[in-house]
């Protein structure tokens, strides 16, 4: 069985943004970039369940600018097999990612494609449950727990009211919560081993999909600042506070 | 223009999520059909019908939907989407997982959790955890929108008396299986909802110390939530989590215990209107956005809390 992962080269978790002074988007020049959280959690997934004989092959995929080649060669030091890259040059809406996925997935056949739930840049939370549907396949969100036996998949979900558990049969799209597991390190060895290991090339057009957004982006702006309140000295000052000056309890 | 909105429900109760869609889809035009899909779901199709807002009730009640299956009800709304300007959906994860299935069946994109509609067309949402607002304006026929419910007001609940349309469907899905549901059942306000939250990071330390908080939680009659680091090490359920992958929460008050107030977590609380940190790092950045900090050890200040609240005699339930 293959299993396909998909990743998303994003600006790291810890950076905080900076947004362009036209207001034209967020700065992401000479910004530290990483692989989007949750994707990582679905590589290591995928990784998982080949270790255990369940799969046969993991393949990468990534679609973005030509530096989304450095965050399919992180999937591969972390033990991916090999990997794919769409190239785009500017921001796809998930819609399109989608059918860029969904022409991946007619060359390749996976019967299981992991993906991260949502991507930390844009938080759309789209994309896995799009592809999902136009593959006509059964779809696990966030999930924190996966259970492959054979054809059928149990998977526990995340949702709002507590946790929630569905069961079906392969193939299917599993997007991935961050409680899934704790994604490995790549280690020196096989980050050296990564560089060998083959990345095929596309670009939408190659694949036939329409990229076009359906979304225009006017404008970006940062939303309004805290102004940072006052510290105060001890509890029973606080409970004051509260009681008489906010007025909340 | 017609606007559906997709309801959130458990067959007897309207998930109060889809109170704030309905308001926000009244601001775009007033023409607002609701959809049910449900097993046994009378009682929901009946409080809706009473909304003031609700022109129409389009109900599937079926054993089939007894739980909202991605799969099953996005096919549904497919199929009755031809007739509307605007599909609308709680941003809540029964919204999110089955609005972007809707969209791609009618090759739309979504507009994933907006806080502001602009015109029919031109919204605003957050990206990059809250830390942008982007403003954007959708070329599709057809809008697909989950609304994030905290920023918009409920929908009042009576003076209405809409028309309800049972409709048959038969339609074919596939074989996706429900198995359970474990849902984290308290007496305290739902964490969505409630007007003061007390959360604990992973400075509680444990499961036990939690405790801590859901006394003083009792007395101020405030919700619990949790930073990812606590959920993370166990100490609380995930349902409890507040940030940009778990639940966004604007409170009158939110008081944040040993947080330390990464940006993920501010995603899902800065809105709130006042905030309180106790932290013993003075540094925490949690205070950089305060409205009261306090530098303390939480292990002394929060039972000293407790006896403060005491010691008020008109505390609010």
């Amino acid at each position: 069985m293959k299993i396909l992962v998909t990743v998303k080269r994003v600006i790291d978790y810890n950076v905080q943004i900076r947004i362009k002074a036209d207001g034209s988007g967020v700065e992401t020049e000479n910004v530290k970039m990483s692989m989007n959280p949750p994707d990582e959690n679905a590589v290591e997934e995928a990784l998982r369940i080949k270790e255990v004989g369940k799969a046969d092959e993991v393949i990468v995929v990534s679609i973005g600018g030509d530096k989304s080649r450095e965050t399919i060669r992180t999937a591969l030091a972390m033990g991916a097999d090999r990997g794919i890259h769409v190239k785009v040059v500017h921001e796809v809406e998930p819609l399109a990612v989608a059918k860029i996925l969904e022409k991946i997935v007619e060359k390749e056949n996976p019967k299981l494609i992991l993906m991260g739930k949502q991507a930390i840049d844009d938080d759309c939370n789209q994309t896995g449950q799009m592809l999902s549907a136009k593959l006509g396949w059964s779809q696990g969100t966030f999930a924190s727990k996966i259970e492959l036996d054979n054809n059928s998949v149990l998977i526990t979900r995340e949702i709002d009211e507590g946790l929630e558990k569905i069961k079906t049969d392969l193939p299917m799209v599993i997007t991935c919560d961050l409680r899934l597991n704790e994604p490995r390190y790549a280690s020196l060895p096989n980050i050296m081993k990564a560089k060998k290991k083959p990345i095929d090339n596309f670009t939408s057009e190659d694949l036939g999909v329409n990229i076009t957004p359906r979304i225009k982006l006017l404008k970006v702006n940062e939303p309004s600042k805290r102004v940072k309140g006052i510290m105060v000295k001890n509890v029973a000052e606080l409970i004051q506070k509260l009681k008489y000056e906010a007025k909340v309890i | 223009m017609n606007i559906l909105v997709l309801s959130e429900h458990n067959n007897i109760e309207i998930k109060s999520a889809t109170l704030n869609a309905i308001t926000a889809a009244s601001q775009i035009d007033l023409n607002i059909h609701v959809l049910v899909v449900g097993s046994d779901c009378e009682n929901v199709v009946n409080k809706l019908s009473n909304f003031q807002s609700i022109k129409k009730v389009l109900v599937v009640d079926n054993k089939k939907f007894l739980n909202p299956i991605a799969e099953f009800i996005s096919p549904i709304v497919h199929s009755l989407a031809k007739d509307y300007s605007h599909i609308i959906a709680p941003a809540s994860t029964f919204g999110k997982n089955i609005m972007p299935r809707v969209a791609a069946l009618l090759d739309v994109s979504q507009l994933s959790d907006i806080i502001k509609i602009v015109s029919d067309k031109i919204f605003v949402r957050p990206i990059y955890a809250g830390n942008a607002l982007a403003t954007i304006e959708s070329t599709d026929v057809i809008k697909i929108i989950t609304v994030r419910p905290t920023s918009f007001d409920a929908a009042i609940t009576e003076g209405g008396n809409a028309e309800i349309e049972k409709l048959e469907l038969n339609l074919n899905s596939n074989s996706v299986e429900f198995i359970s549901r474990e849902e984290n059942k308290s007496d305290r306000p739902e964490l969505g909802s409630a007007r003061i939250v007390i959360s604990g990071g992973r400075g509680l330390g444990s499961a036990e110390n939690f405790l801590l908080l859901n006394e003083i939680a009792d007395k101020l009659g405030a919700a619990v939530g949790a930073s990812r680091a606590a959920v993370d090490a166990g100490y609380v359920s995930n349902d409890s989590q507040v940030g940009q992958t778990g639940k966004v929460v604007v409170p009158d008050l939110y008081i944040a215990v040993g947080i330390s107030g990464a940006i993920q977590h501010l995603a899902g609380m800065k809105e709130s209107k006042i905030i309180v940190a106790i932290n013993k790092d003075e540094e925490a950045p949690i205070f950089n956005i305060a409205d009261y900090g306090l530098h303390a050890d939480l292990f002394e200040a929060l039972p000293e809390f407790s006896a403060e609240l005491n010691k008020l005699n008109t505390i609010q339930k």
